[in-house]
């Protein structure tokens, strides 16, 4: 089967046109040891050879300056495809045409796609194809891959040309053209495949390419060197006036009168990036988003204008307050989750309507069971791997997939690049730049698409650090977990418990920025990345796209998340029925006296012997029941709402009475909550970053939320317990900052001087 | 009057004269179309005053000022 190449800039459409290619038979994966996303897929069309196509990362030139460059040249250098679709933006054809340049100089057929000439038409402009094919040797076919046009003869002319072989050609002239001739016959003296594309990288002193062929570069350069100008400059002069002198459509006078023009993007983007109203409106959008996707009384309408409801919608069914409660209108996520669990008979569901969902009718196949002698432990058994794991992972699927869509239509309509332009000023403080911001936002819904939203941030280290701190944005998860125990706040503690999560979803940001800083400084250390980006302008992104999007998000998730959860509640179940002395618990004892029956249970066991490890944080040797909270704190880290339900299960239904009998101080309490809020969030959240992260890092990133958990609860608990505690903490973690602070400084010398050295050695070539 | 891409003011237009800056960054202005001769116009300011928002050959690009420093241009005038 052939196998063709889709190159060319980020947003000319190649997602578009790759997916409109290749149908619904798409992978994609990690291109191997990076975290830029593989995809793949077949071109299958009735009586035309089927044909493999790979779609290579949106890019706007060969140099390496981003993975995605790398990747690309790597691909088309190793993998040989045998033919490169360049798909072209005719709306933007001088930037896009670069690239075309030089694709063109590497010994590949080439096509070019014109994308988008539907806008062209509209505008009234017209693109001579004719002399765009004359000009640079390669066919051109116009295309609109968002309506399908053109497409079934682009493959025709694809395939035909992948018959066929193309010699490297450039289109630069006169000095910098001999230079670039000259240099191709040194690499084709040496027998080096692609000479033209090498010998153009040994001129621009290209960090790779002397990597590879030193010898060969310090032979092109010793013969080419001493010109006024630097030859990268030369190149990138030569290719742009090639193509504004040859093949492009604008004259400065049209160019000038669409500059004085207000498109509709400029017009949109007078409110949405306004001096002022730039930064409300981006955390408006985020309201609504949050609103439409976890609220259970939808824009507060309840809450602050009285639209009160008397009974619950569905109320007796299993779909009771599917649409609206008490408490008022639910969102569209909620809706969905709703209707999912109540499905699955997850949840709040009636128990005694005739099919209360698929739950309750494998809990009722299986009771009989309980009472067969060998067999009690198995409705237990199933409950746990249906109720704990599988449905677990759906009833997140609706909300997950709700925040997912919003943010890929925030994403694909071009709004994000805009929000990454307002805030890269505050986050380049950080080390990190605007995007960021994104997915830390998400965070505070679920750490899952957060987490695999980093991909489109520019830097490995930019990634791994927000990834880090992502849990520190208190989840939906969480938020369950603070209300199930504002109970405890307010009766044993007599705290307000609304100030207590208000005071944890604010700490939990301010730790959040502290961490990313302390880490740009010592072992997270880059240059900040620079911030050069197109601002696309506004549109309507295509359902079909957005869809398609989604779908791959969803499929990713549930393929890690899946399995994740699934095996480690049967480990718990397992390690809750399994004891040291007595072999198996039976299902009978847990009905007597749960608390002893977990107790006695290995997971019981090992809870109150790691238990003493929590002493500093206030939940260990102190408390009558350290091993208790442990147990919660340890199941926790599957999932935050199992916290709550542990405690529960643990305490007989009854927290506030157990809490009170276990004589926790208020510090050990704070304690315990904060080790949850500030670690490991889940296990899905594990299987999310290991998806961006490479394996040692991310062991690294494990370790990195056990430690600031056990660091902010034990530092919490003596806060609260013992606040005289103060004076020696915080000149500890001032003195902590400041000697990052120095480090940072002595080291950022030595890599400037570094750096100064590397860069003599390649100008002294 | 030639100034530097940082000093211009919202609605103002230039024409490269030269690319100072190093290694990759510079690499990648030129690669993005900051070439010598270039038409560039300033098209707005984020709200906290940097990053910055240019026209060239026809789109939108944003560098930051620290970025736009290196970058100097002949002003054109009465545009």
């Amino acid at each position: 089967m052939k196998r063709f190449a889709l190159a060319g800039n980020p947003n000319s459409g190649k997602t578009t046109l790759f997916n409109a290619l290749t149908g619904s038979n798409a992978y994609v994966g990690n291109w191997p040891g990076v975290t830029v996303e593989q995809r793949k897929g077949v071109y299958k069309k009735k009586g035309v050879e089927e044909v493999e196509i790979v779609d290579l990362p949106g890019i706007y030139s060969l140099s390496p300056y981003t993975p995605e460059e790398v990747i690309s040249r790597n691909f088309i250098l190793d993998e040989k495809p045998d033919c490169i679709i360049n798909i072209v933006d005719a709306s933007n054809l001088e930037r896009n045409l670069y690239l075309t340049t030089q694709l063109l100089e590497m010994d590949v057929p080439v096509i070019i796609a014109l994308n988008m000439m539907d806008i062209i038409e509209k505008r009234g402009d017209k693109i001579d194809t004719e002399a765009i094919e004359r000009k640079l040797g390669v066919q051109v076919v116009p295309i609109s891959a968002s309506r399908d046009k053109g497409l079934e003869d682009l493959m025709q002319y694809a395939i035909a040309t992948a018959h066929g072989e193309r010699k490297g050609k450039t289109v630069l002239e006169n000095e910098s053209g001999e230079m670039v001739k000259g240099a191709t016959k040194i690499y084709e003296k040496a027998g080096v495949e692609n000479p033209m594309f090498h010998a153009v990288k040994a001129l621009e002193k290209d960090e790779i390419e002397l990597k590879i062929h030193e010898d060969l570069v310090k032979e092109v350069l010793n013969k080419y060197e001493d010109h006024k100008k630097p030859f990268d400059e030369l190149s990138a002069d030569g290719r742009y006036n090639f193509i504004t002198k040859e093949v492009s459509i604008y004259d400065s006078a049209s160019r000038r009168a669409q500059k004085a023009k207000l498109t509709g993007s400029d017009k949109i983007d007078k409110i949405l990036t306004h001096r002022w109203l730039g930064l409300p409106l981006f955390f408006l959008v985020l309201l609504v988003v949050f609103a439409l996707t976890f609220s259970e009384d939808l824009f507060f309408l309840n809450r602050w204008f009285g639209v009160e409801f008397e009974h619950a919608s569905f109320a007796g069914t299993m779909f009771e307050g599917l649409i609206w409660t008490e408490e008022g209108i639910n969102s569209p996520g909620v809706i969905l989750a709703n209707f999912v669990n109540a499905f699955n008979g997850v949840g709040d569901f009636t128990e005694d309507v005739a099919w209360g969902g698929i739950m309750v009718s494998i809990n009722s196949w299986v009771e009989p069971l309980k009472e067969v002698p060998g067999w009690d432990w198995f409705p237990g058994f199933v409950n746990t791997i249906f109720a704990d794991g599988v449905f677990a992972v759906i009833g997140f699927l609706p909300q997950i997939a709700v925040l997912f869509l919003f943010f890929s239509i925030l994403e694909d309509c071009g709004y994000m690049a805009r929000v990454a332009f307002i805030f890269d000023r505050i986050f380049r403080k950080m080390g990190l730049s605007g995007r960021a911001l994104i997915p830390m936002i998400m965070g505070f819904g679920c750490s899952v698409p957060a987490m695999i939203n980093t991909r489109t941030l520019n830097t490995d280290n930019e990634r791994i650090s927000t990834i880090r701190v992502i849990p520190f944005f208190t989840c939906g998860a969480k938020a369950e977990m603070l209300s199930a125990i504002a109970g405890v706040l307010a009766i044993n503690f007599g705290l307000n418990a609304v100030a207590v999560s208000y005071g944890f979803y604010v700490g939990g940001m301010f730790v959040a920025v502290l961490a990313v800083i302390l880490m740009h400084w010592t072992t997270l250390r880059e240059k900040v990345p620079p911030f050069i980006m197109e601002l696309p302008s506004y549109h309507f992104p295509s359902p079909k796209a957005t869809a398609i999007h989604l779908w791959d998000k969803i499929k990713h998730y549930v393929e890690k998340a899946a399995t994740i959860i699934v095996i480690a509640a049967l480990l718990i179940w397992l390690f809750t029925h399994l004891s040291f002395t007595q072999g198996w618990i039976k299902e009978a004892a847990f009905e007597e006296n749960a608390l002893e029956a977990y107790h006695n249970s290995v997971l019981g066991q090992v809870g109150y012997v790691v238990s003493y490890i929590f002493t500093p944080v206030g939940f260990g040797a102190q408390t009558a029941e350290g091993w208790a909270y442990t147990v919660a704190t340890l199941t926790g880290l599957v999932a935050k709402e199992v916290v709550p339900g542990t405690i529960s299960v643990l305490a007989s239904g009854d927290i506030e009475a157990f809490v009170q009998a276990s004589g926790i101080t208020l510090g050990g309490f704070f304690g315990f909550i904060t080790f949850s809020l500030f670690t490991i969030p889940c296990f899905a959240a594990i299987g999310a970053a290991k998806g961006e992260l490479k394996k040692g890092t991310l062991w690294k990133t494990i370790c990195f939320w056990l430690g600031s958990g056990y660091v902010m609860g034990a530092l919490v608990y003596v806060t609260v317990d013992y606040v005289w505690s103060l004076a020696i903490t915080l000149p500890l973690i001032i003195g902590v900052y400041v000697l990052a602070y120095f480090y940072n400084k002595k080291k950022t010398a030595q890599e400037r001087e570094l750096e100064k050295a590397k860069e003599e050695i390649i100008e002294s070539l | 009057m030639k100034k530097t891409l940082n000093n211009f003011k919202v609605g103002e237009t230039g024409i490269i004269t030269s690319i100072k800056g190093e290694g990759r960054i510079r690499r990648r202005m030129l690669d993005m179309g900051l070439t010598t001769g270039t038409e560039v116009y300033l098209r707005k300011v984020a709200p906290l005053g940097d990053p910055i928002e240019v026209t060239l050959r026809g789109y939108e690009l944003s560098l930051r000022k620290s970025e736009a420093e290196t970058i100097e241009l002949e002003m054109k005038e009465g545009d």
